[in-house]
């Protein structure tokens, strides 16, 4: 069996023939090759964008959950104190499911973290490419035969080739790690949504409204409790007086 | 000889790294027909560090090609059984 590194050097240099196949005559197209040198540049540093952005919105998914989790444990705390073990046993139960689903969005998020940084770097150096291949074309259009230039083109272009063959894959990994990420977060969202989680959080939810009608019970009982007690006493002063 | 670690850049190194990465090279092989996630990162990790260790970083602006090219050191299994199948798994930028 081929090992993953002549694999990969194979898969790298077939692409770069490819990139290159589509271009015509390299010695006329020199300032076609490099306009398209520079959309591609503009796409990765769209694709790069992206990512960013995907990574942002998902920081902010995250804290968001974090909040639930935290408001999930404090309607626990309330139930318990309202002596519903049971309504704190499924709050708590809910808790610890958000809570296993943001420990993966963690350990998601700092590996994303890490591609993003790798991303900037090899959107640099593509940059840097780019702009030394502007200057190299001009010196291959003044110095070089159609011959030689024909070479140099070549050498020059498989060189950038194969600097965005690295970054295509390394936003497309980016991008598939940010879609899972994104899946994830949606599915913990999802279970907020379908009333599992919102339950205890909105302010008409189940467990609101059942921990509203103990407080309420609590609080009639109370003033019942001592509405009897002032009436009782009041009776037992006239029953005195009388 | 020329060594792009995919995600970081390239690296000039001696000829004679050519075999020590081979054997790492065929290490990260059997791993993956072994299905071991742990050991694939691992050897990858090392064929990394072997080239930023032996290695000199190529400027930014060069345009060479490389001699040989070294998959991402954080490839999943399943990562490398699709860079080992027949299509392949580098993306046109086009599509990006």
């Amino acid at each position: 069996m081929a090992g993953l590194m002549s694999r990969t050097s194979t898969l790298v240099k077939a692409w770069i023939s490819k990139l290159l196949g589509q271009a015509e005559d390299p010695s006329v197209t020199l300032d076609y090759s490099y306009e398209r040198q520079r959309e591609q540049l503009q796409n990765v540093k769209r694709g790069v964008a992206d990512v960013v952005t995907a990574k942002k919105r998902l920081e902010l998914q995250t804290s968001k959950l974090e909040q639930e989790v935290v408001k999930l444990e404090s309607q626990a705390r309330q139930a318990v104190g309202a002596g519903r073990e049971d309504l704190a046993r499924t709050a708590l139960e809910r808790k610890a499911l958000a809570q296993q689903q943001l420990q993966g969005l963690d350990q998601q998020a700092s590996g994303l973290e890490q591609q993003q940084q790798k991303l900037t770097g090899a959107e640099r150096r593509l940059a840097a490419k780019v702009e030394a291949f502007r200057t190299q074309k001009e010196v291959i259009k003044a110095q070089y035969s159609a011959a030689e230039a024909q070479v140099k083109i070549t050498e020059a272009a498989s060189g950038i080739g194969e600097e965005m063959a690295d970054t295509g894959l390394a936003i497309e990994r980016a991008r598939e790690k940010t879609e899972d990420m994104q899946a994830r977060a949606a599915a913990v969202e999802e279970l907020v949504e379908a009333g599992t989680l919102e339950d205890f959080t909105s302010s008409s939810d189940q467990l609101d409204r059942e921990l509203a009608q103990i407080s309420a019970g609590t609080q009639v009982e109370d003033e019942l409790a001592r509405m009897k007690k002032e009436v009782g006493s009041g009776a037992e002063q006239k029953e005195l007086k009388s | 000889m020329i060594v792009r670690l995919m995600g970081e850049g390239q690296y000039r190194v001696d000829d004679s790294l050519q075999e020590r990465l081979n054997e790492l090279d065929d290490r990260a092989g059997a791993a993956l027909e072994a299905n071991d996630e742990t050991e694939l990162d691992k050897t990858l990790d090392e064929m990394f560090e072997l080239v930023r260790r032996e290695g000199e970083q190529l400027a930014d602006d060069d345009l060479s090609t490389s001699d040989t090219v070294i998959p991402p050191s954080d490839t999943t299994l399943e990562e490398a059984r699709q860079l080992m199948s027949q299509e392949g798994y580098i993306p046109d930028l086009a599509a990006i």
